[in-house]
């Protein structure tokens, strides 16, 4: 088992020691690890799903507007963010799997490494409220 | 692969009576392989170890896993740089901003060194790594970066199937998620996943290691922990506190044997020692 580039496991500790929901992918889109306070957002636990492929989580995780209609995948920041390799920012409603509806603002941003080698994005949430 | 110790101590070379059984010289190690001389590391040891290269080496590799000075100290002492019948080959991390030669002249130039790079006889070639797979004659290396201060690697040395893991620096427990039970998200296991020999970065005990989180180094303890999850034969700690006496460092190594059957040899390093893989 290969294991991950140091970039993406301090990218993985920082967003473990953060009371922010956080998401870190690879650059195929794949969920590598999100941590507790994304785990709400989710409604799922990392513990039991472990890391989850692009169309395993994409069927989790649906982004809508403010009338319940899905967002097309390249309007949201993550999706931007691994397409052209620079920050974004969105905000949009979620659904999680336990019915509770969020309004969130996202930050998303790409992991370069030392030597300029592209190895995912993280996205750090904050939770506007519960509708 | 022949494998010699010329220093394996952390930090600062520590020379002294006290400290005749483990050695005073920072990190440096000479693998050998038929023709192939490769060095990891130029720290003070490398003086000597210059002083001993036979005649015949016409081309030295020195891998160098990171530029903190305990690492570097000795470069502008090793001998065949100043020989223009050897070739020498500096390799090194890559940031992706300033050139590794360029902060290699930091340390050939004043007040550091009066000799500058460009005054050698024949100027070293230098050439800089990432995570990636080269060959050096019949070694197969592996480099990837590892967690400590600043662009370091370790290495993973590959002949006649033995293998040897140089992993002098590194603090295991802050670049490794659920330590050690997740090989994926531990900095290092590629490394040395299954190594014959793993030279590891032991600087500290447990207690000590509390107040000392985030210098880059690890406890022996975590030092063994990494050593059985990456299942290898043989684990050398490496980079001596410089405080440390022989008397201490014994009496580390027997706490940390009294901890468990790990199925694994374990020795702390000493300078001199010579490995056959």
């Amino acid at each position: 088992m290969p294991a991950q580039p140091l970039e993406l496991i301090l990218a993985r500790q920082f967003g473990d020691s953060l009371n922010l929901p956080m998401f870190l992918v690879d650059p195929e889109g794949n969920l590598l690890f999100y941590n507790e306070p994304a785990e709400e957002i989710f409604g799922l636990k990392f513990n039991e799903t472990g890391g989850m492929r692009l169309e395993e989580w994409a069927t989790i995780f649906k982004p809508t507007d403010q009338d319940g209609n899905p967002l097309t995948p390249e309007s949201l920041p993550l999706v931007k963010t691994l397409s052209t390799k620079i920050p974004a920012n969105g905000e949009f409603y979620v659904d999680s799997l336990t019915g509770i509806r969020s309004y969130i603002s996202v930050s998303t941003f790409p992991i370069v490494g030392r030597t300029k080698r592209f190895l995912g994005a993280m996205a750090i949430f904050l939770k506007s409220h519960e509708v | 692969m022949k494998v010699r110790i010329w220093g394996c101590r952390g930090s600062l070379p520590a020379p002294g009576p006290e400290n005749y059984r483990y050695g005073g010289n920072t990190s440096c190690i000479q693998v050998t392989e038929g023709d192939t001389c490769i060095i990891l590391d130029a720290g003070s040891g490398i003086m000597r170890l210059g002083r001993f290269l036979g005649p015949t080496v016409k081309e030295v590799h020195i891998l160098l896993t990171h530029l903190h000075i305990d690492h570097t100290m000795g470069l502008g002492f090793f001998q065949p740089l100043y020989n223009p019948n050897v070739k020498v080959h500096l390799w090194g991390p890559s940031t992706g901003q300033e050139p590794l030669l360029h902060r290699l002249r930091r340390y050939f130039s004043p007040p550091l060194f009066p000799v500058k790079l460009s005054e050698l006889p024949m100027h070293p070639e230098v050439h800089e790594l990432g995570d990636e797979e080269f060959s050096i004659g019949g070694i197969k290396i592996l480099s990837q970066f590892l967690c400590h201060p600043g662009p370091t690697l370790g290495y993973r040395l590959t002949a006649n199937q033995k293998t040897l893991a140089y992993i002098p620096d590194h603090e295991v427990m802050l670049g490794s998620s659920d330590f050690p039970h997740d090989p994926e998200w531990t900095s290092g296991f590629e490394i040395a996943n299954g190594a014959d020999l793993l030279f590891h970065d032991g600087a500290y005990s447990s207690k000590e290691y509390v107040g000392k989180m985030g210098w880059g180094h690890s406890s022996i303890r975590d030092a063994l922990l990494f050593a059985n999850m990456c299942k290898v034969k043989k684990l050398s700690i490496f980079h001596h506190e410089p405080t440390r006496t022989d008397e201490q460092i014994e009496s580390m190594y027997r706490d940390a044997v009294r901890e468990g059957n790990f199925g694994f040899e374990i020795e702390m390093c000493a300078e001199g020692n010579v490995y056959e893989l």
